[in-house]
């Protein structure tokens, strides 16, 4: 993946709560077996009311998105990272999210900011009284900043996951340098395996 | 001091645990299907990657089938396309495959445990949340994304941070007509969608005891409904004699050596739980949701809630947007709202213990003119077994359709789908706005309760239908 240290841009109040990953993206787009476009479903359901915040004009190009308490919460899809990302988010602001989805999106680079749900308020109405606020969330000393407003809010990461962000790390290279002891630790398991259960067609023996 | 299931299953899969980083934790089977997967194989393509442990994964087809009869060809290109990808990416990489039709064809969550490949204290992954199911084993089973899918292909372990650990206790036994399903939605509703997060919980308790495993794996199932990755039910006789004789298990002396085993698998006395809850069985009814997420649940007995009785204004909010996608009137009773359709089926509720006990409910009775009823068996093994016991005949006499296995209704990405404002009845897991098809209106409830209420064409407990 891509290294993040920064992302800088405007920010989208989305004002909703539990949104789970179907509402991200429906699960009609689930059955495209390749990993890109699916900025065009994202939030489908809500779309095509003209009145949904991303078609208000002044929001068009932001990359950072602020929610409700629970975002990404439900199914495991990872095309709901997907969908934001494409679209052209990098960053995600809520007070709480679903575990899944956080795993999914450390994965692919999206930045997932948790802050207080007073403070995810004092942003919401910053940006809501403008809208072309420039946000700042800084990976490396792990602070979201609205300069012009001289608001600040620091946030925590785990250390593995800020260091996956800065440098762009691919989790199975990382695995893979612990091949040696992956291999030890095979040869000492005693969990069984499918071997001789099934027959070549898949039939129980 | 003593250990949780969890922290025994966990010590026995550590790889290595460096310092300030993530456990490097085994994966002793990954399951996989057609959805979430078909980017981690061409993730292992593009960086010349093999899968590591071909004999520890298994696939099967299951989200996009249709649940019409195998002679009817697929009609959705995009569907039918990722079926294909998946067939060939488990010749290329050597794994077993169930594709659509097979003998042991079914919703992922349905074969591994009725193939006992599922077996107490594996830890077991799949690219799907419900993955919580298996747990009711004594397994410890999550769900992870399509990045942590190649993962696991390529390595045969994952990263992870320890979770924090919940026992979630319910105590004493259920009043009759009170389901596993009802349990449940009732854990569900106490803990919210959030109150499990970052937890591995493990159901305890009189009432969870005296489940069936069938019973079991629908409270793990719905363990990520409250946030909570994984799901555990400590081992005992239920899930031996549940295993015994299952293709996947081995025979005589070398079962009852790994039946021995297996019993290991349970918390300590003196095991300390990060947070605790307590459910009294006696206070448990057969629920439905009423809202947008599963946590939203009513008794059957009430009604739909009303605003004002909701002080914080955010939830209020949230309940009067709900409300509105579900077309309800608050107060209104919920024996007062009818259905257009009733779905009994899913990786929640569609194993042959679901399908006997609706159909027990179904038995001599007609479907409401106005209701399309659908039974969706979670695997041809059920459907097999349903057939050898009469129960097909039972629900196409009642005016049910019987139809081929597959996640079907539940989630909309096959052509069982709810058009938009259409109220279901379903036995599923997730009430989400268009989960079912783009503004479908989905309540929650047990089998039986789905079966009662296909009947009466509006929201019913079994007791209600007349001799």
């Amino acid at each position: 993946m891509k290294p993040v240290s920064i992302v800088e841009g405007r920010c989208v109040p989305l004002d909703r709560s539990d949104v789970d990953t179907y509402q991200i993206i429906p699960s009609d787009w689930l059955k495209r077996v390749e990993r890109t476009g699916f900025g065009r479903g994202l939030f489908s359901e809500w779309r095509d009311d003209p009145d949904f915040v991303l078609n208000h004009q002044e929001y068009v190009g932001a990359t950072i998105l602020l929610a409700g308490p629970r975002f990404g919460t439900g199914s495991s899809r990872e095309h709901a990272v997907w969908a934001l990302m494409d679209y052209g988010f990098e960053a995600i602001i809520a007070p709480s999210f679903g575990d899944i989805f956080s795993n999914n999106s450390s994965k692919q680079g999206l930045v997932i900011v948790a802050l207080d749900a007073s403070d995810v308020d004092e942003l919401n109405a910053l940006v809501k009284r403008n809208p072309s606020l420039l946000v700042v969330v800084d990976v490396e000393h792990l602070r979201v900043e609205v300069p012009e407003a001289g608001w600040q809010r620091s946030f925590d990461l785990d250390p593995m996951t800020r260091q996956r962000l800065l440098n762009g790390w691919d989790d199975i290279g990382i695995t893979m340098r612990r091949e040696d002891a992956i291999t030890r630790y095979e040869a000492l398991s005693v969990a069984p395996t499918l071997d001789g259960i099934f027959d070549d067609a898949g039939h129980a023996r | 001091m003593g250990r949780t299931l969890f922290e025994k299953i966990w010590d026995e899969h550590v790889v290595v645990a460096p310092e300030g980083e993530p456990t490097l934790l085994y994966v002793d089977l990954h399951l996989v299907h057609e959805v979430t997967s078909p980017q981690a194989f061409d993730g292992l393509r593009l960086n010349g990657r093999g899968v590591r442990r071909p004999d520890r994964t298994l696939a099967t087809a299951d989200h996009n089938v249709p649940t019409d009869p195998i002679s009817v060809p697929i009609k959705d290109p995009i569907s039918r396309r990722q079926l294909e990808v998946l067939e060939e990416n488990c010749e290329q990489f050597g794994i077993t495959l169930f594709p659509r039709g097979h003998e042991n064809q079914g919703i992922v969550h349905v074969i591994g445990p009725e193939l006992g490949v599922t077996q107490p204290g594996m830890t077991i992954v799949c690219g799907d949340s419900h993955t919580s199911t298996h747990g009711a084993f004594g397994s410890l089973a999550f769900g992870i994304g399509t990045s942590e899918v190649e993962h696991v292909l390529a390595t045969q372990t994952l990263p992870q941070q320890r979770a924090k650990s919940m026992s979630v206790s319910v105590e004493g036994t259920t009043p009759p007509g009170v389901s596993a399903k009802d349990i449940a939605l009732a854990i569900v509703g106490r803990l919210g969608t959030g109150g499990g997060t970052g937890h591995v919980i493990e159901y305890r308790g009189e009432a969870i005891r005296n489940l069936s495993m069938e019973g079991r794996m629908t409270v793990c199932n719905m363990s990520i409904e409250a946030g909570a990755r994984a799901g555990l039910v400590a081992v005992d006789d239920t899930t031996i004699d549940y295993l015994r004789g299952r293709p996947g298990v081995p025979d005589g002396e070398a079962f009852e050596e790994a039946a021995s085993r297996w019993r290991a698998f349970t918390s300590d006395p003196d095991a300390v739980f990060d947070a605790e809850v307590t459910l009294n069985a006696a206070d448990l009814t057969p629920f439905v949701t009423w809202g947008t997420n599963p946590a939203q649940v009513v008794a059957l007995d009430g009604a739909v809630p009303h605003l004002d009785s909701i002080g914080d204004a955010d939830q209020r909010e949230a309940t009067e947007r709900a409300l509105t996608y579900m077309g309800l009137e608050p107060g209104t009773p919920v024996r007062d709202i009818s259905v257009d359709v009733v779905f009994i089926g899913s990786c929640t509720n569609s194993r042959i213990e679901d399908l006997r006990a609706a159909a027990e409910v179904a038995r001599g009775h007609q479907v409401s003119s106005h209701v399309r009823a659908l039974v969706v068996p979670g695997s041809h093994r059920v459907k097999k077994q349903a057939e050898e016991e009469g129960l097909d005949q039972v629900f196409l006499q009642a005016g049910f359709e019987w139809r081929e296995p597959g996640c079907s209704m539940c989630l909309g990405m096959n052509p069982d789908t709810l058009n938009p404002g259409q109220r279901c009845a379903s036995t599923s897991n997730r009430n989400f706005e268009g989960r079912q098809g783009r503004g479908g209106r989905t309540h929650l409830v047990s089998p039986v309760v789905a079966a009662a209420t296909a009947i009466k064409g509006r929201f019913a407990a079994p007791n209600e239908l007349s001799e």
